[in-house]
């Protein structure tokens, strides 16, 4: 890790220096068309973001719950692609430098794009990371071993059926930082224990020394503070994505006011994250 | 491509088959998904799992069903001799039960409380539905809103024998967008659920183990064909959506260098009409990365999966076991189509000609057999796997034919 000079690593560094736990917003690209994506982008690190994911789309997302599904869908009805969020990310990168970006879904649309030609193209757009939720360690040759020669992070999730024998198997290539699934479901349902989170990242961390994301189920401000008492940083995707819907007219046309008021929602996490351990 | 001692020693440790096959899950399911493998290779250890699987197979479900000689059909198309393996007459109506039996006895020695399962036409989760009410377990099945809608007698079927049919709303609404709100389920309900697939496709171990459960039908032809004509057969043919009866049939057979294989994907309005107009994965399609595998998928420039189409609800799925995508590339099975017409012509061939009302899925097959058999000589045996019946599909052809029940 200490080798690691990447953004991701770096904005775990000044949180530490801070004294306080991150903020990660999740969007799916191209949701719910791209030029308001690109404006939820640019708008989201000074609403309060300190790490953005952004949702690679996919057809098939079987790991996610009803309110991702449907902005993968709207994504790609919008004519959203890899190439495109790959753009969008590059447009995002002449304005911030800092804010790291990290790509999360499904293998499939990296392997139709061609995993060495993804990695570069991704690494030069100003990707930092890559969560492929359908990559577990036992695949790590497809994707994580060439991702980390092309110097982008895989970020691994741990889940509550991650047990200790399997552990060390799962941290063994992660890096940036651990993705800790509080629940074993899909996003955006039910929530977890603020306890069991607790207990889960001190079992994670007694194993390594990457910082520790929390989500699934982080709804409200509240819930974010009380995850980012125990863990490095929260994770809010589906209630945010939810906010994105809300604000979307009849025919699926974002609504006036719909990009300020994901944002302000955001604030708000952010104000609920920056004052857990105040 | 370098020729392997044997084509039946797959798959490799990692669940491939040459560079299909994989196990592509979440995290949350990896644990289990390596739970099912280590119990299965456990219970394959045991002569007790053995005998009691061989057990139901006789007992409950009729095994073994005949291999039938097609006298009519062989005369009229007046070449090869036809021979119908008789999978239709299994109790439940096709082949599906075979892998049912097996999992479900695999699912009680693990200590699973509850079984999931997806269905497209609605066959395996008859299936799974029926052996659930003989084990006394609790069955959910998801279905797509779609396939709801146009096979209403097997979703009462379902629900008659106890299980609770939930409709999928998302995607397409038809098997993998079912394949997909199971994967879902089973990531929620880890600790007492068993996902209990339909096809010889998925996370390693489940293609393995269902070619295994279904293998009985070519252990079967191998030995009635011995009785009949004293020989090996010298050509099998099977109908391949996700590809559970093709790889039954064929993987006995597999190492005989004499016996030729053919299956036959949905080739739906034709395949020159584009990827949304037929479901043939292998003929039309190119390898990607679905519900835990690698293997030919149906999908556009950027990965995105593709809604195909087949007259026949049980082959309209974008993928197909990786076994098959592995015998398609080194060449040891040859991979053809049939188009909605030509199923429903033999259909109607086989039930005039023979008496039998045939699945749409194995009418595919038989199409194909129609093309071939009769440039072949008297003394060519042919075997067709007749996976299914067809009393579910009446309904549909009616619709074709454009007659009005």
């Amino acid at each position: 890790m200490s080798t690691d000079t990447g953004r991701i690593a770096k904005r775990f560094a000044a949180l530490k220096a801070e004294g306080r736990a991150g903020l990660v917003t999740f969007i799916t690209a191209g949701d719910p068309d791209l030029e308001t994506c690109r404006a939820l982008l640019d708008g989201l690190p000074a609403a309060g973001a300190d790490l953005i994911e952004l949702g690679l789309p996919f057809s098939d997302p079987m790991a996610d719950g009803p309110a991702i599904q449907a902005a993968s869908l709207r994504a790609l009805h919008a004519g959203t692609t890899a190439r495109k969020t790959l753009d969008l990310v590059r447009g995002f990168r002449e304005r911030d430098a800092d804010t790291p970006i990290i790509l999360m879904g499904y293998f499939n649309p990296i392997h139709a794009y061609g995993v060495d030609r993804f990695l570069a193209d991704a690494k030069g757009a100003g990707v930092d990371g890559l969560i492929i939720v359908d990559l577990p360690p036992e695949e790590d040759e497809e994707l994580c071993i060439p991702a980390l020669k092309a110097g982008v992070n895989f970020i691994r999730l741990a889940t509550p059926t991650t047990d200790e024998k399997r552990l060390p198997t799962v941290l063994q290539n992660t890096s940036g930082f651990v993705y800790y699934v509080s629940i074993a479901g899909i996003t955006g349902t039910a929530s977890a224990d603020n306890a069991a989170v607790g207990a889960a990242v001190d079992r994670l961390k007694r194993h390594t020394d990457l910082p520790v994301a929390v989500g699934f189920g982080i709804k409200t401000p509240e819930q974010a503070a009380n995850i980012a008492r125990v863990a490095d940083a929260a994770v809010v995707g589906s209630a945010i994505v939810t906010r994105i819907a809300d604000g979307l007219d009849a025919a699926g046309k974002a609504r006036p006011g719909l990009v300020e008021d994901v944002l302000g929602f955001v604030r708000d996490l952010a104000a609920g994250v920056r004052r857990a351990r105040g | 491509m370098t020729r392997p001692n044997t084509y039946r020693s797959g798959p490799d440790e990692r669940g491939h088959f040459g560079i299909y096959g994989g196990r592509f899950v979440a995290e949350t399911l990896m644990p289990l998904i390596l739970e099912v493998e280590k119990a299965y290779k456990d219970a394959k250890a045991d002569p007790a799992f053995e005998g009691e699987i061989r057990q139901q197979l006789k007992q409950y479900v009729g095994r073994p069903n005949p291999l039938y000689y097609a006298e009519r059909l062989t005369e009229m198309l007046g070449g090869a001799k036809i021979y119908f393996k008789r999978e239709e007459l299994n109790h439940t109506g096709a082949h599906k039960i075979n892998n049912c039996i097996g999992q479900i006895l695999l699912a009680r020695r693990m200590g699973k409380k509850r079984i999931i399962a997806e269905t497209g036409a609605g066959q395996h989760g008859v299936a799974t539905a029926t052996v659930c009410a003989l084990y006394n377990m609790p069955c959910v099945i998801y279905m797509g809103e779609t396939d709801i809608a146009r096979q209403q007698p097997n979703v009462f079927r379902m629900k008659l024998l106890g299980a609770e049919v939930v409709p999928v709303t998302s995607g397409a609404r038809t098997l993998k967008d079912a394949m997909n709100e199971a994967l879902r389920d089973w990531v929620t309900n880890v600790a007492d659920t068993y996902y209990l697939i339909g096809t010889a496709a998925g996370p390693h171990p489940y293609p393995m183990m269902v070619r295994d459960f279904q293998s009985v039908i070519g252990d079967e032809v191998r030995t009635q064909m011995q009785e009949l004509e004293g020989r090996l057969p010298d050509s099998l043919v099977a109908c391949v959506g996700g590809g559970s009866n093709a790889i039954g049939l064929f993987h006995p057979f597999l190492d005989e260098p004499t016996v030729q294989m053919i299956a036959v994907e949905a080739a739906g309005h034709g395949i020159e009409k584009g990827p949304l107009e037929h479901a043939a994965s292998i003929t039309g399609g190119r390898p990607g990365v679905l519900h835990g595998n690698r293997t030919y998928l149906l999908q556009d420039e950027d990965g995105q999966i593709l809604e195909g189409h087949s007259i026949s609800a049980g082959l309209d799925y974008p993928g197909v076991g990786p076994e098959h995508s592995w015998l398609h590339d080194i060449g040891r099975v040859e991979y053809v189509s049939a188009t909605d017409q030509e199923t429903l012509d033999a259909f109607q061939l086989c039930a005039r000609t023979e008496g039998i009302i045939p699945a749409l899925e194995s009418a595919h097959a038989l199409a194909e057999i129609v093309k071939r058999a009769p440039k072949l000589p008297k003394d060519h045996l042919m075997v067709l796997c007749l996976s299914g019946r067809g009393d579910k599909d009446i309904f549909s052809v009616a619709q074709h034919l454009g007659v009005k029940l």
